[in-house]
């Protein structure tokens, strides 16, 4: 009895609190985000905002992430849709301004958007009109196994050159190590070689070219050699057995499990290995390396320039004013500052990084201030159609079934089709 | 037939035609209306999808006509996937039904253990899809799966079958066969126990043998039920898709993609809804050519 008198209480509480509600504005905020820890550090800020701002309600919606890709076409088209919504920047993001789904919040973040990162807020502006704010940048480069490097006797902080690399897996391998771990069956880490490769080979201008399809688009020289260098890496067999058979998060686990010397990740895989390794600790940080993707010899991009994501969020059409309100409390300086302290972003908000408490977080942010050129993930910023190509010839280069001449072929032909 | 069976016609042949408008009038709007709402115009709605290019934001403007099947004929994956569909049917055809009928002929008898057995073996079909799929990434597992241990006791390299162009599909065909058979003996369990026993004890009355009996009397008198099981088995195969995306998503290298994984990967992760309407218009064409040939050449009378 005593239950079904919770029960009770609890379906009244739920009534009064839906009637109170329906009087009020609500915010419905749809994220994909799987971290616990983080998402509880967000429901807090959004539990704060709500006490500050009495008459409104901030909701919190899921989805896991390739559903929420799949669903969000029709998502933004239905009557019910979320007010904020997760966002990679990108083609995507051009689409659906394109479409007209999404709300120009330049007006409202006049003065306050100024505090951001410009590169970041860039990514988010279209023809000078601002759709939303980023929320955190993220930089892709070697994690790197201390213990494992240390007993093939490679000194990741002497892997300068793509031919380092190269010469460092022979080393490892000769070692019985396996020298690089990768989780193929989701194509997309495997498209950070060709890509990273692409930026260090041709550099910002030759990805400009390509987008306007002069010197043969992308089937061009520059992703061509992309290909072939790439294809170099394949041959060596740098990586874990099986590993067109792994999935990302797997992948990671066994970078954390330590079984591998070296993984190309995104930054936040830092910590992500230790809740995805088997023991859940995973790697202490005192046993971890990094060092930024090697440089090719002759190639027009600068040392310096970064492949990464930039994400945000989207204010969607129709939205009420409070939307645009809480998104710029949640991209705020002091809840970045506590974003950042939990090593959950590289923050955008300037003055927010001084809540980076770990060196490298700090490292990575300083990477990213030294960056002139920060390209976004190819698979975002060509949009979903021609991105997931590059994602397929990425791992069909690594699965030997095509050619760097093809694989840059495939990409141009996507890309003439889906424009 | 008695008294009942000429009655009824004449008291219908009474008011004929009125009677039959009356019928008409009540009953085929509603079947007319569920049928147009669920089924012509979805199917419509695909076939003017697939002349467009669109990405499935506001409507479709960008008119190519016939372009976007040229793009599916033109890709290798599309031709993987319909190679994939075929190598599903010949094994379902060839592995699949006559395991489940040796079985079936096994376990129709009544003894002990019959029904423990047969649930047994319908067990994997009852299983859901995506769970199978699920369950059998870890069998197949390289490195910690049951395939693993067992190679490990031989001493060998560790093996990746999800993992490699060359064994993918022939993995996800074992979990087919596995998942599948259960069904399809069930089907010819209930048949076998329908049978007119008398038909059999003739036979053998007459001096045939159980091989003879079961050659001349049995098989050819499960023959409905057979043509039934192969029309499943090949829609079905058609269909498949479940327990594609947990194993494979149709990788590597769309080596084990199936017609619909391949719609599903371009027509809905790539946001070409043209593109992937044109692929459901193909399948839709090729399920609807085999559906009706089938019922007229093999399944006439039933």
């Amino acid at each position: 009895m005593r239950l079904l008198g919770k029960l009770g209480l609890a379906a009244a509480a739920c009534l009064l609190g839906a009637q109170i509600a329906a009087a009020d504005t609500t915010v419905k905020w749809l994220h994909i985000e799987v971290n616990p820890v983080q998402v509880k550090l967000w429901e807090e800020v959004a539990r704060a905002y709500e006490a500050s701002h009495p008459g409104v309600k901030v909701e919190m919606q899921f989805l896991e992430n390739e559903a929420y890709k799949a669903k969000l076409p029709t998502i933004l088209q239905s009557k019910d849709r979320p007010n904020i919504i997760y966002s990679w920047a990108g083609g995507v993001l051009k689409t659906q301004i394109e479409a007209g789904v999404l709300d120009d919040i330049t007006d409202q973040v006049k003065g306050y958007s100024d505090s951001l990162t410009p590169a970041a807020l860039a990514a988010f502006t279209s023809n000078g009109r601002v759709y939303g704010l980023p929320t955190a940048l993220s930089q892709v480069g070697f994690l790197c196994n201390k213990e494992l490097m240390a007993k093939a006797k490679v000194d990741p902080a002497g892997i300068k050159s793509w031919d380092d690399l190269l010469a460092a897996v022979k080393t490892l391998k000769a070692a019985g190590v396996t020298p690089i771990v990768v989780g193929g069956a989701d194509k997309w880490p495997l498209h950070f070689y060709w890509t990273h490769l692409a930026v260090r080979i041709g550099g910002k201008p030759a990805f400009d070219a390509a987008l306007k399809g002069e010197n043969g688009g992308f089937a061009g020289e520059t992703f061509q050699k992309s290909g072939e260098l790439f294809k170099q890496l394949v041959d060596l067999q740098p990586f874990q057995n099986g590993f067109l058979g792994f999935k990302n998060p797997q992948a990671v686990g066994y970078f954390g499990d330590g079984k591998a010397a070296m993984t190309l990740a995104i930054s936040t895989v830092y910590h992500l290995q230790r809740a995805l390794a088997a023991d859940k600790t995973g790697l202490s940080e005192d046993k971890i390396c990094w060092f930024d993707f090697p440089v090719v010899a002759g190639g027009k991009g600068a040392p310096t320039d970064t492949l990464g994501g930039i994400t945000g969020w989207l204010i969607t059409k129709g939205s009420p004013k409070e939307a645009v309100d809480f998104l710029k409390y949640f991209v705020s300086k002091d809840v970045q500052t506590r974003l950042a302290a939990g090593n959950f972003i590289i923050p955008v908000v300037q003055g927010a990084d001084a809540g980076l408490n770990n060196s490298f977080m700090k490292l990575i942010a300083a990477n990213l201030a030294k960056s002139n050129y920060h390209q976004n993930f190819y698979d975002q910023s060509l949009g979903p159609s021609v991105g997931r190509v590059v994602n397929d010839v990425a791992a069909e280069i690594a699965g030997g079934s095509m050619s760097p001449q093809d694989a840059a072929k495939a990409i141009e032909a996507a890309w003439k089709q889906g424009n | 037939m008695g008294v009942a069976g000429e009655t009824a016609p004449q008291a219908l042949r009474g008011p004929s035609w009125d009677g039959r408008f009356t019928v008409l009038i009540l009953f085929l709007p509603p079947a007319l209306l569920l049928f147009t709402l669920f089924v012509v115009l979805p199917i419509g709605e695909a076939a003017w999808y697939s002349a467009f290019n669109w990405n499935g934001f506001g409507k479709p403007t960008n008119w190519i006509g016939f372009d976007n099947y040229r793009f599916v004929l033109e890709t290798r994956a599309f031709w993987l996937a319909l190679r994939n569909n075929g190598l599903i049917i010949a094994v379902s055809l060839a592995i699949q039904l006559p395991l489940a009928l040796t079985l079936a002929l096994m376990l129709a008898e009544r003894f002990r253990g019959a029904v423990a057995l047969r649930m047994l073996f319908f067990m994997p079909y009852i299983l859901a899809e995506i769970a199978t799929g699920l369950i059998f990434s870890f069998v197949y597992d390289g490195d910690y799966g049951l395939v693993a241990s067992i190679w490990r006791t031989f001493g060998a390299e560790p093996l990746h079958l999800l993992a490699s162009t060359d064994t993918a599909m022939l993995a996800v065909l074992i979990v087919i066969v596995w998942k599948y058979f259960g069904f399809h003996m069930m089907l010819f369990i209930a048949a076998l126990q329908g049978l007119d026993k008398s038909l059999i004890e003739a036979a053998r009355i007459d001096g045939a043998t159980r091989s003879q009996a079961l050659r001349h009397v049995v098989i050819p008198l499960l023959y409905p039920t057979i043509r039934l099981s192969v029309f499943f088995a090949i829609v079905g195969s058609l269909q498949l898709f479940d327990l594609v995306m947990p194993l494979t998503r149709g990788g590597p290298a769309d080596s084990s993609n199936t017609m619909v994984s391949f719609l599903y990967n371009n027509g809905i992760s790539r946001m070409r809804v043209g593109y992937g309407s044109a692929i459901g218009v193909i399948l839709f064409v090729i399920c609807v050519t085999f559906a009706f040939t089938y019922k007229r050449w093999f399944m006439r009378d039933e």
